[in-house]
Protein backbone atom coordinates (compact mmCIF):
# COMPACT_ATOMS: atom_id res chain seq x y z
CA UNK A 1 0.00 0.00 0.00
CA UNK A 2 2.84 2.33 0.88
CA UNK A 3 4.44 1.67 -2.49
CA UNK A 4 1.23 2.53 -4.33
CA UNK A 5 0.85 5.70 -2.27
CA UNK A 6 4.45 6.63 -2.95
CA UNK A 7 3.99 6.12 -6.69
CA UNK A 8 0.90 8.33 -6.60
CA UNK A 9 2.74 11.02 -4.65
CA UNK A 10 5.59 11.01 -7.17
CA UNK A 11 3.14 11.27 -10.08
CA UNK A 12 1.00 14.12 -11.37
CA UNK A 13 -1.45 13.32 -8.58
CA UNK A 14 1.13 14.04 -5.86
CA UNK A 15 0.61 17.77 -5.37
CA UNK A 16 -3.16 17.26 -5.63
CA UNK A 17 -3.18 14.58 -2.91
CA UNK A 18 -0.98 16.77 -0.71
CA UNK A 19 -3.19 19.80 -1.38
CA UNK A 20 -6.28 17.84 -0.36
CA UNK A 21 -4.58 16.63 2.83
CA UNK A 22 -3.46 20.16 3.79
CA UNK A 23 -6.86 21.55 2.82
CA UNK A 24 -8.62 19.14 5.17
CA UNK A 25 -6.11 19.26 8.01
CA UNK A 26 -5.68 23.04 8.24
CA UNK A 27 -9.34 23.86 8.98
CA UNK A 28 -9.49 20.80 11.27
CA UNK A 29 -6.53 22.09 13.28
CA UNK A 30 -8.42 25.37 13.75
CA UNK A 31 -11.46 23.32 14.78
CA UNK A 32 -9.26 21.46 17.29
CA UNK A 33 -7.96 24.71 18.79
CA UNK A 34 -5.53 26.55 16.51
CA UNK A 35 -6.26 30.25 15.81
CA UNK A 36 -8.86 31.25 13.21
CA UNK A 37 -7.86 30.58 9.60
CA UNK A 38 -4.45 29.65 11.00
CA UNK A 39 -4.70 25.88 11.13
CA UNK A 40 -1.33 25.93 9.45
CA UNK A 41 0.58 29.11 8.73
CA UNK A 42 4.29 28.62 8.30
CA UNK A 43 5.11 32.29 8.86
CA UNK A 44 2.77 32.78 11.84
CA UNK A 45 4.00 29.59 13.47
CA UNK A 46 7.65 30.54 13.02
CA UNK A 47 6.74 33.86 14.63
CA UNK A 48 5.06 32.06 17.55
CA UNK A 49 8.18 29.92 18.04
CA UNK A 50 10.36 33.06 18.01
CA UNK A 51 8.11 34.44 20.73
CA UNK A 52 8.16 31.27 22.81
CA UNK A 53 11.96 31.31 22.70
CA UNK A 54 11.90 34.90 23.96
CA UNK A 55 13.27 36.42 20.77
CA UNK A 56 10.39 38.92 20.77
CA UNK A 57 7.99 40.23 23.41
CA UNK A 58 4.67 39.93 21.58
CA UNK A 59 2.92 38.38 24.58
CA UNK A 60 -0.04 37.15 22.53
CA UNK A 61 2.01 35.29 19.90
CA UNK A 62 4.23 32.91 21.85
CA UNK A 63 3.90 29.16 21.45
CA UNK A 64 6.08 26.29 20.26
CA UNK A 65 4.12 25.07 17.24
CA UNK A 66 4.59 21.30 16.89
CA UNK A 67 3.34 21.41 13.27
CA UNK A 68 6.61 22.94 12.05
CA UNK A 69 8.75 20.47 13.97
CA UNK A 70 6.60 17.81 12.29
CA UNK A 71 7.29 19.28 8.85
CA UNK A 72 11.04 18.92 9.36
CA UNK A 73 10.88 15.45 10.89
CA UNK A 74 8.30 14.11 8.42
CA UNK A 75 10.46 15.26 5.54
CA UNK A 76 13.63 13.96 7.20
CA UNK A 77 12.19 10.47 7.76
CA UNK A 78 10.67 10.34 4.27
CA UNK A 79 13.88 11.47 2.61
CA UNK A 80 15.86 8.83 4.55
CA UNK A 81 13.46 6.04 3.57
CA UNK A 82 13.40 7.01 -0.10
CA UNK A 83 17.11 7.80 -0.27
CA UNK A 84 16.63 11.47 -0.97
CA UNK A 85 18.35 12.66 2.21
CA UNK A 86 21.13 14.74 0.75
CA UNK A 87 23.07 17.20 2.90
CA UNK A 88 24.06 20.22 0.83
CA UNK A 89 24.91 23.87 1.37
CA UNK A 90 26.92 26.79 0.03
CA UNK A 91 24.49 28.70 -2.20
CA UNK A 92 24.80 32.24 -0.80
CA UNK A 93 23.64 31.42 2.74
CA UNK A 94 23.80 35.01 4.01
CA UNK A 95 21.66 36.27 1.13
CA UNK A 96 19.16 33.49 1.84
CA UNK A 97 19.15 34.49 5.52
CA UNK A 98 17.98 37.99 4.60
CA UNK A 99 15.55 36.74 1.97
CA UNK A 100 13.99 34.72 4.79
CA UNK A 101 14.14 37.77 7.04
CA UNK A 102 12.29 40.01 4.58
CA UNK A 103 9.89 37.27 3.42
CA UNK A 104 8.79 37.09 7.06
CA UNK A 105 8.47 40.88 7.39
CA UNK A 106 6.21 40.92 4.32
CA UNK A 107 4.19 37.98 5.58
CA UNK A 108 3.60 39.67 8.93
CA UNK A 109 2.44 42.86 7.19
CA UNK A 110 -0.16 40.76 5.34
CA UNK A 111 -0.64 38.49 8.38
CA UNK A 112 0.11 35.17 6.82
CA UNK A 113 2.34 33.21 4.51
CA UNK A 114 1.08 31.95 1.12
CA UNK A 115 -0.36 28.86 2.86
CA UNK A 116 -2.48 31.06 5.12
CA UNK A 117 -3.42 33.33 2.21
CA UNK A 118 -5.08 30.35 0.54
CA UNK A 119 -6.63 29.19 3.83
CA UNK A 120 -8.03 32.67 4.43
CA UNK A 121 -9.48 32.71 0.91
CA UNK A 122 -11.06 29.29 1.41
CA UNK A 123 -12.74 30.52 4.62
CA UNK A 124 -14.27 33.55 2.91
CA UNK A 125 -11.79 36.19 4.10
CA UNK A 126 -11.80 38.48 1.05
CA UNK A 127 -8.74 40.38 2.35
CA UNK A 128 -6.80 37.39 1.07
CA UNK A 129 -7.52 38.47 -2.51
CA UNK A 130 -5.23 41.54 -2.54
CA UNK A 131 -2.71 39.36 -0.70
CA UNK A 132 -2.77 36.65 -3.38
CA UNK A 133 -2.65 39.29 -6.14
CA UNK A 134 0.39 40.79 -4.41
CA UNK A 135 1.93 37.33 -4.07
CA UNK A 136 1.45 36.74 -7.80
CA UNK A 137 3.08 40.09 -8.63
CA UNK A 138 6.01 39.29 -6.33
CA UNK A 139 6.45 35.89 -8.00
CA UNK A 140 6.24 37.53 -11.45
CA UNK A 141 8.99 40.00 -10.55
CA UNK A 142 11.12 37.10 -9.31
CA UNK A 143 10.50 35.30 -12.62
CA UNK A 144 11.74 38.32 -14.58
CA UNK A 145 15.01 38.03 -12.66
CA UNK A 146 15.17 34.26 -13.27
CA UNK A 147 14.82 34.77 -17.03
CA UNK A 148 17.66 37.31 -16.89
CA UNK A 149 19.95 34.74 -15.32
CA UNK A 150 19.40 35.39 -11.60
CA UNK A 151 21.12 32.78 -9.45
CA UNK A 152 22.31 32.49 -5.89
CA UNK A 153 24.94 30.07 -7.16
CA UNK A 154 25.35 26.35 -6.69
CA UNK A 155 25.13 24.40 -3.49
CA UNK A 156 27.58 21.57 -2.89
CA UNK A 157 27.31 18.19 -1.19
CA UNK A 158 28.05 18.39 2.53
CA UNK A 159 28.96 15.91 5.24
CA UNK A 160 26.10 13.72 6.45
CA UNK A 161 25.76 15.27 9.95
CA UNK A 162 25.02 18.73 8.54
CA UNK A 163 21.51 17.56 7.74
CA UNK A 164 20.91 16.27 11.28
CA UNK A 165 20.94 19.76 12.78
CA UNK A 166 17.41 20.81 11.81
CA UNK A 167 15.80 17.48 12.80
CA UNK A 168 17.58 17.76 16.16
CA UNK A 169 16.32 21.32 16.53
CA UNK A 170 12.82 20.02 15.76
CA UNK A 171 13.13 17.33 18.44
CA UNK A 172 14.31 19.99 20.92
CA UNK A 173 11.23 22.09 20.14
CA UNK A 174 8.96 19.09 20.70
CA UNK A 175 10.69 18.47 24.05
CA UNK A 176 10.10 22.12 24.96
CA UNK A 177 6.40 22.00 24.21
CA UNK A 178 5.90 18.68 26.02
CA UNK A 179 8.03 19.36 29.10
CA UNK A 180 7.45 23.13 29.25
CA UNK A 181 10.75 23.76 31.05
CA UNK A 182 11.28 27.14 32.67
CA UNK A 183 14.66 28.82 32.41
CA UNK A 184 14.06 31.40 35.13
CA UNK A 185 11.37 32.98 37.33
CA UNK A 186 7.85 32.43 36.03
CA UNK A 187 6.85 34.89 33.33
CA UNK A 188 10.27 36.53 33.02
CA UNK A 189 12.20 33.82 31.19
CA UNK A 190 11.72 31.46 28.28
CA UNK A 191 10.00 29.24 27.40
CA UNK A 192 7.04 31.65 27.02
CA UNK A 193 3.51 30.43 26.35
CA UNK A 194 0.83 33.05 25.59
CA UNK A 195 -2.03 33.19 28.06
CA UNK A 196 -4.32 35.08 25.71
CA UNK A 197 -4.49 35.90 22.00
CA UNK A 198 -3.60 33.66 19.06
CA UNK A 199 -0.56 32.22 20.84
CA UNK A 200 -2.82 30.76 23.53
CA UNK A 201 -4.93 28.97 20.94
CA UNK A 202 -3.59 25.57 20.01
CA UNK A 203 -4.76 22.15 18.97
CA UNK A 204 -3.61 19.28 21.22
CA UNK A 205 0.13 18.71 20.78
CA UNK A 206 -0.30 15.14 19.53
CA UNK A 207 -2.72 16.19 16.79
CA UNK A 208 -0.56 19.15 15.73
CA UNK A 209 2.54 16.99 15.59
CA UNK A 210 0.81 14.17 13.72
CA UNK A 211 -0.57 16.62 11.14
CA UNK A 212 2.87 18.18 10.74
CA UNK A 213 4.56 14.80 10.28
CA UNK A 214 1.99 13.69 7.72
CA UNK A 215 2.21 16.92 5.72
CA UNK A 216 6.01 16.86 5.97
CA UNK A 217 5.99 13.36 4.51
CA UNK A 218 3.47 14.11 1.75
CA UNK A 219 5.14 17.39 0.76
CA UNK A 220 8.58 15.77 0.65
CA UNK A 221 7.35 13.10 -1.72
CA UNK A 222 5.23 15.40 -3.91
CA UNK A 223 7.40 18.62 -3.78
CA UNK A 224 4.25 20.57 -2.85
CA UNK A 225 5.09 24.29 -3.01
CA UNK A 226 2.71 27.23 -2.87
CA UNK A 227 5.12 29.64 -4.56
CA UNK A 228 6.56 27.17 -7.06
CA UNK A 229 2.96 26.55 -8.14
CA UNK A 230 2.49 30.13 -9.35
CA UNK A 231 6.05 30.30 -10.67
CA UNK A 232 5.84 27.17 -12.83
CA UNK A 233 2.40 28.14 -14.08
CA UNK A 234 3.59 31.57 -15.24
CA UNK A 235 7.04 30.48 -16.46
CA UNK A 236 6.29 27.20 -18.19
CA UNK A 237 2.48 26.98 -18.26
CA UNK A 238 3.05 23.93 -16.07
CA UNK A 239 0.03 23.09 -13.89
CA UNK A 240 1.77 20.29 -11.97
CA UNK A 241 2.17 22.17 -8.67
CA UNK A 242 -0.69 24.59 -9.29
CA UNK A 243 -3.16 21.70 -9.37
CA UNK A 244 -2.12 21.14 -5.77
CA UNK A 245 -3.13 24.68 -4.87
CA UNK A 246 -6.52 24.30 -6.56
CA UNK A 247 -7.07 21.05 -4.64
CA UNK A 248 -5.89 22.73 -1.43
CA UNK A 249 -8.30 25.68 -1.74
CA UNK A 250 -11.28 23.49 -2.71
CA UNK A 251 -10.63 20.97 0.08
CA UNK A 252 -10.18 23.77 2.62
CA UNK A 253 -13.35 25.51 1.38
CA UNK A 254 -15.44 22.35 1.76
CA UNK A 255 -13.93 21.51 5.15
CA UNK A 256 -14.46 25.05 6.45
CA UNK A 257 -18.05 24.95 5.23
CA UNK A 258 -18.70 21.61 6.95
CA UNK A 259 -17.13 22.82 10.20
CA UNK A 260 -19.08 26.10 10.16
CA UNK A 261 -15.89 28.13 9.79
CA UNK A 262 -16.79 29.83 6.50
CA UNK A 263 -17.61 33.54 6.74
CA UNK A 264 -17.65 35.69 3.61
CA UNK A 265 -16.54 39.32 3.82
CA UNK A 266 -13.78 41.80 4.54
CA UNK A 267 -14.69 42.91 8.07
CA UNK A 268 -14.24 41.04 11.33
CA UNK A 269 -12.13 38.22 9.90
CA UNK A 270 -9.88 36.39 12.36
CA UNK A 271 -6.35 37.80 12.67
CA UNK A 272 -6.61 39.96 9.54
CA UNK A 273 -6.79 43.63 8.64
CA UNK A 274 -8.62 45.33 5.78
CA UNK A 275 -5.88 47.59 4.40
CA UNK A 276 -5.85 46.60 0.72
CA UNK A 277 -2.59 48.34 -0.20
CA UNK A 278 -0.47 46.79 2.55
CA UNK A 279 -2.13 43.39 2.30
CA UNK A 280 -0.96 43.45 -1.31
CA UNK A 281 2.49 45.00 -0.88
CA UNK A 282 3.35 42.77 2.08
CA UNK A 283 2.79 39.78 -0.15
CA UNK A 284 4.63 41.35 -3.09
CA UNK A 285 7.67 41.37 -0.81
CA UNK A 286 7.06 37.82 0.40
CA UNK A 287 6.38 36.43 -3.06
CA UNK A 288 9.52 38.01 -4.46
CA UNK A 289 11.72 36.84 -1.58
CA UNK A 290 10.36 33.27 -1.72
CA UNK A 291 10.81 33.12 -5.50
CA UNK A 292 14.42 34.29 -5.30
CA UNK A 293 15.04 31.67 -2.60
CA UNK A 294 13.49 28.90 -4.70
CA UNK A 295 10.37 28.02 -2.71
CA UNK A 296 7.62 28.92 -0.26
CA UNK A 297 8.18 28.76 3.50
CA UNK A 298 6.67 25.30 3.77
CA UNK A 299 8.99 24.05 1.05
CA UNK A 300 11.97 25.59 2.85
CA UNK A 301 11.08 23.55 5.96
CA UNK A 302 10.74 20.41 3.84
CA UNK A 303 14.07 20.99 2.12
CA UNK A 304 15.76 21.63 5.47
CA UNK A 305 14.53 18.19 6.55
CA UNK A 306 16.12 16.68 3.42
CA UNK A 307 19.46 18.13 4.49
CA UNK A 308 19.45 21.45 2.62
CA UNK A 309 21.55 23.69 4.85
CA UNK A 310 20.71 26.78 2.79
CA UNK A 311 16.98 26.26 3.36
CA UNK A 312 17.80 25.91 7.07
CA UNK A 313 19.57 29.28 6.99
CA UNK A 314 16.53 30.77 5.23
CA UNK A 315 14.36 29.48 8.11
CA UNK A 316 16.69 31.04 10.69
CA UNK A 317 16.35 34.28 8.72
CA UNK A 318 12.56 33.92 9.00
CA UNK A 319 12.92 33.40 12.76
CA UNK A 320 15.05 36.55 13.07
CA UNK A 321 12.66 38.44 10.79
CA UNK A 322 9.72 37.45 12.99
CA UNK A 323 11.52 38.65 16.11
CA UNK A 324 12.44 41.91 14.40
CA UNK A 325 8.90 42.41 13.10
CA UNK A 326 7.51 42.33 16.64
CA UNK A 327 10.39 44.12 18.38
CA UNK A 328 10.34 47.02 15.88
CA UNK A 329 6.55 47.43 15.42
CA UNK A 330 6.59 46.14 11.86
CA UNK A 331 3.96 43.42 12.22
CA UNK A 332 0.34 44.25 11.46
CA UNK A 333 -2.52 43.67 13.87
CA UNK A 334 -6.26 43.35 13.42
CA UNK A 335 -6.46 47.15 13.24
CA UNK A 336 -3.99 47.54 10.37
CA UNK A 337 -0.29 47.73 9.53
CA UNK A 338 2.23 48.32 12.34
CA UNK A 339 3.81 51.77 12.75
CA UNK A 340 6.91 50.91 10.73
CA UNK A 341 5.55 47.98 8.70
CA UNK A 342 5.08 49.91 5.45
CA UNK A 343 8.58 51.42 5.64
CA UNK A 344 10.10 47.99 6.32
CA UNK A 345 8.16 46.53 3.40
CA UNK A 346 9.62 49.15 1.04
CA UNK A 347 13.13 48.49 2.38
CA UNK A 348 12.56 44.77 1.92
CA UNK A 349 11.38 45.18 -1.67
CA UNK A 350 14.44 47.34 -2.39
CA UNK A 351 16.68 44.66 -0.85
CA UNK A 352 15.11 41.91 -2.96
CA UNK A 353 15.27 43.99 -6.15
CA UNK A 354 18.96 44.64 -5.48
CA UNK A 355 19.59 40.93 -4.97
CA UNK A 356 17.68 40.19 -8.18
CA UNK A 357 19.63 42.73 -10.23
CA UNK A 358 23.06 42.06 -8.77
CA UNK A 359 23.19 38.28 -8.36
CA UNK A 360 23.51 36.80 -11.80
CA UNK A 361 25.51 33.89 -12.97
CA UNK A 362 26.58 32.62 -16.32
CA UNK A 363 26.11 28.87 -16.22
CA UNK B 1 28.39 21.45 -34.92
CA UNK B 2 28.55 19.29 -31.84
CA UNK B 3 26.03 16.48 -31.81
CA UNK B 4 25.20 16.91 -28.18
CA UNK B 5 25.58 19.49 -25.45
CA UNK B 6 25.75 19.11 -21.71
CA UNK B 7 24.04 21.41 -19.23
CA UNK B 8 25.49 21.21 -15.74
CA UNK B 9 22.64 22.23 -13.45
CA UNK B 10 23.97 20.52 -10.34
CA UNK B 11 23.41 22.43 -7.13
CA UNK B 12 21.09 25.03 -8.64
CA UNK B 13 17.86 26.01 -6.87
CA UNK B 14 14.44 25.54 -8.45
CA UNK B 15 13.61 26.41 -11.18
CA UNK B 16 17.07 27.09 -12.59
CA UNK B 17 17.71 23.54 -13.89
CA UNK B 18 14.54 23.88 -15.98
CA UNK B 19 15.47 27.41 -17.11
CA UNK B 20 18.88 26.18 -18.29
CA UNK B 21 17.27 23.19 -20.03
CA UNK B 22 14.83 25.51 -21.79
CA UNK B 23 17.69 27.73 -22.98
CA UNK B 24 19.59 24.70 -24.28
CA UNK B 25 16.55 23.39 -26.14
CA UNK B 26 15.85 26.77 -27.71
CA UNK B 27 19.40 27.78 -28.59
CA UNK B 28 21.00 24.63 -29.80
CA UNK B 29 20.34 22.66 -32.92
CA UNK B 30 21.44 19.44 -31.26
CA UNK B 31 19.14 16.49 -31.15
CA UNK B 32 20.66 15.28 -27.91
CA UNK B 33 21.08 17.22 -24.67
CA UNK B 34 22.53 15.94 -21.42
CA UNK B 35 21.43 17.65 -18.23
CA UNK B 36 23.32 16.96 -15.01
CA UNK B 37 21.34 17.47 -11.80
CA UNK B 38 21.74 16.30 -8.24
CA UNK B 39 18.24 15.79 -6.87
CA UNK B 40 15.32 13.63 -7.90
CA UNK B 41 13.19 16.78 -7.77
CA UNK B 42 15.26 18.32 -10.56
CA UNK B 43 15.13 15.07 -12.56
CA UNK B 44 11.34 15.18 -12.45
CA UNK B 45 11.11 18.90 -13.21
CA UNK B 46 13.49 18.76 -16.18
CA UNK B 47 11.87 15.58 -17.51
CA UNK B 48 8.38 17.06 -17.26
CA UNK B 49 9.45 20.21 -19.08
CA UNK B 50 11.34 18.35 -21.82
CA UNK B 51 8.40 16.03 -22.46
CA UNK B 52 6.07 19.03 -22.73
CA UNK B 53 8.36 20.29 -25.51
CA UNK B 54 8.21 17.02 -27.42
CA UNK B 55 11.52 15.55 -26.28
CA UNK B 56 12.07 12.14 -24.77
CA UNK B 57 13.88 11.93 -21.48
CA UNK B 58 15.59 9.21 -19.52
CA UNK B 59 17.94 9.42 -16.60
CA UNK B 60 20.81 7.44 -15.12
CA UNK B 61 22.49 7.63 -11.76
CA UNK B 62 26.05 8.90 -11.98
CA UNK B 63 28.75 7.03 -10.07
CA UNK B 64 29.92 10.22 -8.34
CA UNK B 65 26.35 11.05 -7.23
CA UNK B 66 23.58 12.94 -8.94
CA UNK B 67 21.82 12.11 -12.18
CA UNK B 68 22.46 12.46 -15.88
CA UNK B 69 19.30 13.12 -17.87
CA UNK B 70 19.43 12.36 -21.57
CA UNK B 71 17.02 14.36 -23.70
CA UNK B 72 16.40 13.40 -27.33
CA UNK B 73 14.25 15.05 -29.92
Amino acid sequence: MFQALNRALMSRKGPILTGIAVGILAPLLTFWGNPGNMGICVACFTRDIAGALGLHRGAVVQYIRPELAGFILGSFISSLIYREYKPRTGSSPIVRFFLGFFAMIGALVFLGCPWRAYIRLSAGDLNAIPGILGLTIGVAIGIAFLWRGFSLGRNYPAKKPLGYIMPLAAITLIAFVLLRPSFGPEGSSAIFFSEKGPGSMAAPVALSLAAGLLIGWLAQRSRFCTVGALRDLIMFKDFHLFNGIIAFVIAAFVTNLLLGQFKLGFEGQPIAHTNVLWNALGMVLSGLAFTLAGGCPGRQFIMSGEGDGDAAVFILGMLFGAATAHNFSLASSGTGPGAFGPAATIIGIMFCLSVGFLMREKI
Amino acid sequence: MAESITVDARGLSCPQPVVETKKAIERSACSEIYVLVDTMTSVMNVTRYAKSQGWTAQYDKMPEGGFKITLRK
